[in-house]
């Protein structure tokens, strides 16, 4: 039957290329790697109706899901990046810049406002990977250390959603003091017996991971994100061998004392609301 | 002595080769002869000045991991006095490549704490290049809160590629344990200095590198991430590294010009592995002069302006 063998080597497909398909009516689910029905995903919260897996969604549409309706108020939309370092790669960093903000309709990797969840008043933010996958430079720290101020300010809860490759390399050293930054902000909070609840989403990795988003009073995952320190070819490349089946997948990362829980999409809201029933910070202070 | 050259340093090393011919073949050493090393002398001493003051990026970062840049032991062994290490993170094991103790400078009593490479291949191995795992970054945060608890400033060496990218590292947090560190160092209340001696990579440098003062040696960097992989993601070429140092302005004076960090410490003509006595003291004297200034300070306001300092890293437009 040697007619049906690949003649050439060469000839190999890679699954990550097979699972690549425009996205048009159908898609190919990237856990089950069934091909669905697009319209169905999307009515079910983007999530398989086969295997239960989380597709990434919008900024929009994880503060729909999260918050109460019409209680979410953006601040800060208008922070731009500037260009420290005068970046140049293929294109100029601020011409990249440019092109995801045309992209995406938005500023910047991050969104920060008040809202309420089933009742109970919270700082959010939700981390855009669209926008330059996530990656974290001034304006997403900058933006989170406002968020963890305010909410000290108004002595609610903060949650943030991650969704992020990890530091901005376009913006250099200074990408990286983001994380010392942040961190600073969220420890702020913790002084002041604020909680600060992160919520893990595919996928939260790099200079994200290794700081504010691991530093939750409690850490929360959506299930089979991808979440890590290193990204896995790195690893491979690093170890010079295969990285285990489910290796950096929340259910790893519980299993590994990281988290303290994974929540269905479907269940979020309800989940945090618990939480912040716990908490019992009933109603903002006003500003001053 | 058999030292090493870099590629750039390669005239000087076939320079200190003639010299070494000179000396040796003629050990009467007549008038000519002199004259001959006098010259060579001269043109060593010129191509020094030429070359080691325009270094380009690449070359610095080149520097800055030098075979045999001197490390945090051996600057400790120079001048910190009474100095006992300290082993473990208490949960999992000691790390080699994060290393610390307690020892005094001159009249004051400090914590000592960072990343430690190794000297030879088989030291080397042993300290993984440097990169700890997440129980080095716990044994650093033990460390860390050791100090605050006897109210003892802390003094930390940055010298690493970065926190290591393993199977294991993963399994036990390297995210999380790099992420402990940054909000607990944000707020020790007890002065905290941190000097880059060499390579400043990334989150495993920064684990430990949340101080009221950060300064640098000259020749040292301190990147988001190393000019390899930089070149690798955004060009699709590790060889280009030497343009990714360029643009990721990663020497200490881009560092300064940033305000990243808030002084460059000088190093000897070469770089700090041709004079480690005169660097040790360079260092030394820094480290007083700023732990002076900082116990000034009320503990309160020091957390309070160390916040201030880290907001402030960041360009952005509103």
């Amino acid at each position: 039957m040697s007619w049906f063998r690949r003649k050439l080597r060469k000839l190999t497909t890679t699954g990550t290329e097979r699972t690549q398909i425009p996205e048009g009516f159908w898609i190919k689910c990237a856990g089950c790697k069934e091909i669905i029905y697009r319209k169905e995903v999307d009515s079910n919260d983007r999530i398989c109706p086969k295997c239960e897996y989380h597709f990434s969604i919008s900024v929009d549409e994880r503060i729909s899901l999260t918050c109460d309706v019409g209680s979410f108020v953006e601040w800060s939309a208008n922070l731009t990046s500037g260009d420290p370092l005068v970046f140049k790669d293929t294109i100029r960093y601020r011409e990249r810049v440019k092109r995801a903000q045309k992209k995406t309709g938005r500023n910047d990797a991050m969104v920060i406002g008040e809202a309420r969840i089933l009742g109970w008043p919270a700082v959010v933010g939700v981390m855009d990977f669209t926008f330059l996958g996530g990656s974290m430079g001034s304006v997403v720290g900058e933006k989170i250390t406002r968020a963890a101020e305010r909410a000290i300010e108004r002595r609610v809860p903060l949650i943030l959603f991650s969704a992020s490759g990890g530091a901005r390399m376009q913006e250099g050293i200074l990408s990286l003091m983001q994380m010392a930054k942040t961190s600073a902000a969220i420890a702020r909070m913790g002084e002041r017996n604020l909680p600060y609840i992160s919520v893990m989403t595919d996928p939260t990795f790099g200079g994200v991971a290794a700081s504010y988003s691991m530093l939750g009073d409690i850490n929360i995952a959506e299930p089979g994100a991808l979440i890590g320190f290193a990204g896995p070819r790195v690893i491979e490349q690093t170890i010079k061998q295969k990285l285990p089946e489910g290796f950096q997948h929340s259910e790893f990362l519980l299993e590994h004392g990281m988290l303290d829980l994974i929540v269905h999409r479907k269940q979020m809201r309800e989940t945090l609301g618990r939480l912040l029933t716990f908490f019992g910070f009933k109603e903002a202070q006003p500003v001053a | 002595m058999n030292r090493h050259y870099l590629d750039f340093e390669k005239p000087l090393a076939e320079l200190h080769e003639q010299i070494e011919k000179l000396r040796s073949g003629s050990e009467e050493g007549g008038p000519g002869n002199q004259k001959e090393l006098d010259r060579l002398a001269h043109k060593v001493r010129a191509f020094e000045e030429e070359v080691y003051d325009k270094l380009t990026p690449w070359q610095q970062t080149q520097l800055a991991r030098h075979p045999e840049r001197p490390s945090m032991l051996e600057y400790v062994e120079q001048f910190v006095e009474d100095f006992v290490q300290l082993h473990g993170d208490r949960a999992f094991r000691d790390d080699p490549a994060m290393v610390g103790g307690l020892g005094r400078i001159g009249n004051r009593e400090v914590v000592l704490l960072g990343h430690q490479k190794g000297r030879n291949l088989k030291t080397r191995v042993i300290r993984n290049f440097g990169m700890a795992h997440p129980e080095g970054y716990r044994k650093a945060l033990r460390l860390m809160q050791f100090a605050e608890r006897f109210g003892k400033p802390l003094v930390c060496f940055i010298d690493t590629p970065g926190a290591y990218p393993g199977l294991g590292a993963e399994e036990r947090g390297q995210s999380e344990a790099i992420a402990r560190n940054l909000l607990v160092m944000s707020r020790l209340k007890v002065p905290v200095v941190v000097v880059v001696i060499g390579e400043g990579g990334s989150g495993g440098a920064l684990a430990v590198g949340v101080g009221d003062r950060i300064l640098i040696l000259e020749h040292s960097i301190y990147s988001v991430i190393s000019p390899e992989g930089c070149a690798a993601i955004l060009w699709k070429d590790g060889s280009k590294a030497p343009m990714a140092a360029e643009a990721l302005k990663i020497t200490a004076r881009d560092l300064l010009e940033l305000g990243v960090v808030d002084e460059i410490l000088p190093e000897p003509l070469g770089g700090s592995h041709r004079d480690m006595t005169r660097m040790s003291r360079t260092i030394r004297d820094a480290l007083v002069r700023h732990l002076t200034e900082l116990e000034k300070l009320d503990p309160l306001e020091r957390v309070e302006l160390r916040y201030k300092k880290f907001c402030k890293m960041g360009i952005f437009e509103e």
